[in-house]
């Protein structure tokens, strides 16, 4: 036999081999957070906020975390949206599509992309010293809004690029302005727009060197913007160094609550993108 | 009603240029915020006995980051040499062998993958990772150690690229044309000497830039990197070493870094150290990739 055979066939081995790393690791972790957090969890975990004496075992749960991760990602979803469909827009209806500032614009987004939350976090950090802001709710969905932001135009922006022409020109010859175009642009990326929002809702809702040093930690559900709020990244990661078995059961409690969360999200994402996407021109 | 419309369309168009340049502006705004907040550092000391320097006691006012920088690299290196034979592979299968049933199962699988946040993968690292280095890796190699270790960071990190590495590896692979596979598989080569000599040559600039994308981003991960390493100061010698990345100091210390002045501009010097390098290595990457993709 050849020993280009022979190469083919130990490459095919080597490939199936790594295949199946990617995949063992996807099954193992998902396997380990639930096998771990299901023995840990209970309905008092998830809806009590935390009592006296928490961070040393006694009872309570990890609902302000919870609701305080809701807050932020809903609020900071909902300004990220309202930033970034403007920009897709603008990149795509306005610019003419070989234009050298949608170029840097778009390396200006992949860039943001790239740089790491801590990074944000530590910049509104110095920011809101300046401005005299102590850790707050409001902090906090401000930084996960400006981490998000490139996350929302990027992948919006890829569907929006295969926006036929077609459309764009019958609207214009109906008469319509750019501007008056942006309702049939919406509809026709509406499946783009809900992945990408779910991947940003993925993305935010794990962030936690980002929000801890702007949204800060409490025991309590904010009532107001001003006030410190709670994560569930930052509440797993504070009762896994405890070293009570109690509280860092309770951390592996609230890491199941967060896979489960972003397994939903990120499944309904590809499974939208799937089922709308279908009914192209 | 026709001048309104206009003036409603001119309005809006300005409105989203603004929207659109202040991103630009956030990137020299960040720059500029954190070299003014790490400027009072450099009054003190020089910039290059701060990155070679390796004694870390703020309230002694000495300020080395030169452990802090090793931890970074020996994790980053670890990370990335576990995981680029994997995701090469890998990518090559999706893209030049697998058929459509099997990558229906894969891409999720990989989708996973990239979603899951940090911390989960911290938590899985102190789960399993670390406890399997410290009770069967390492009394192979060395007396005692607690696990975490620059290993249990490089394998938990190496995971965390790995979706990264693969989606980018595929994307450019599917840039190579098929004709040029053809060709070669005509004149008698195999699937994959056609792999080796026509979609690799053709993309190595794409498998570069991939790279150095994947290590950025392995630079700046905090909290998942935090969990398995150890954090102690100390320049690591070995696998089994505890180290202390730069994301890992920053947030560590956020809190006491109000007492001293000179404590927070170094841990801002840190900041900026990392968003410099992220901000020069992302560039780098994606004008090669645009390059590709517009090829």
């Amino acid at each position: 036999m050849k020993i280009k055979y022979i190469e083919e066939f130990a490459i095919k081995i080597l490939m199936a081999l790594s295949l199946l790393t990617v995949l063992g690791f996807v099954v193992g972790i998902i396997y380990t957070i639930f096998h771990r957090g299901w023995s840990c969890i209970s309905w008092e975990m998830v809806s009590s906020l935390p009592g006296g004496g928490f961070y040393i075992g006694k009872e309570g749960g990890f609902l302000n975390a919870i609701v305080g991760s809701l807050y932020i990602v809903i609020a900071s979803t909902f300004l990220g949206l309202l930033v970034s469909i403007p920009v897709v827009f603008y990149l795509n209806i306005f610019l003419k599509s070989h234009s050298k500032f949608a170029y840097i614009a778009r390396m200006a987004y992949d860039v943001l992309f790239g740089i790491p939350s801590i990074v944000y976090g530590a910049f509104a950090f110095t920011l809101m010293i300046w401005l005299g802001l102590r850790t707050s709710l409001l902090g906090g969905i401000l930084v996960t809004t400006l981490l998000i932001i490139p996350i929302l135009i990027r992948s919006m922006d890829e569907v929006a690029k295969n926006f036929p022409r077609d459309l764009l020109e019958a609207s214009y010859s109906l008469g319509a302005t750019r501007l008056e175009t942006l309702g049939v642009m919406l509809r026709q990326i509406a499946p783009g727009i809900a992945t990408a929002t779910l991947l940003s809702v993925g993305r935010a809702i794990g962030d936690a060197a980002g929000v801890m040093f702007t949204a800060g930690f409490s025991d309590s559900i904010p009532t107001s913007l001003s006030q410190p709020a709670a994560t569930l990244p930052l509440s797993i990661f504070f009762q896994l160094s405890a070293p009570q078995a109690e509280v860092q059961d309770r951390a592996y409690a609230a890491a199941l609550v967060l896979t489960i969360i972003v397994l939903v999200i990120s499944l309904a994402g590809r499974f939208i993108l799937h089922k709308f996407s279908k009914n192209k021109i | 009603m026709n001048r309104s419309r206009i003036f409603k369309e001119k309005v809006a168009g300005n409105l989203m240029l603004l929207i659109t340049t202040a991103a630009l502006l956030l990137v020299v705004a960040m720059s500029i915020g954190l070299y003014v907040k790490s400027a009072p550092i450099f009054e003190e000391h020089s910039l290059w006995d701060l990155l070679s320097a390796s004694e870390w006691k703020p309230f002694k006012n000495q300020f080395g980051f030169f452990p802090f920088i090793m931890g970074t690299l020996w994790v980053t290196a670890i990370a990335l040499l576990l995981a680029l034979p994997v995701s090469l592979l890998t990518a090559v299968f999706l893209t030049e062998y697998a058929n459509s049933g099997i990558r229906r199962w894969v891409y999720p699988a990989l989708d996973i993958l990239a979603a899951l946040p940090s911390v989960i993968y911290g938590v899985w690292g102190t789960l399993l990772i670390v406890p399997w280095i410290s009770e069967w890796l390492a009394p192979f190699f060395v007396e005692y150690s607690a696990g975490y270790t620059v290993l249990a960071g490089g394998i938990v990190l190496n995971v965390m690229i790995l979706p990264l590495l693969v989606s980018l590896f595929v994307e450019i692979f599917s840039t190579v044309p098929q004709e040029l596979r053809d060709a070669s598989r005509a004149l008698g080569a195999t699937h994959w000497q056609t792999t080796k000599q026509v979609v690799f040559r053709r993309s190595l600039p794409g498998i570069l830039a991939a790279v150095v994308l994947a290590v950025s981003r392995a630079l700046g991960e905090t909290i998942a990197v935090l969990m398995v390493c150890g954090n102690l100061p100390q320049v690591p010698h070995s696998l089994f070493d505890a180290c202390y990345p730069i994301p890992a100091l920053i947030a560590n210390n956020y809190g006491e870094m109000l007492s001293l002045p000179l404590y927070e501009s170094a841990l801002m010097f840190a900041a900026l150290m990392l968003f410099i390098v992220v901000l020069l290595f992302n560039l780098l990457s994606r004008i090669i990739l645009y390059r590709l993709k517009n090829r």
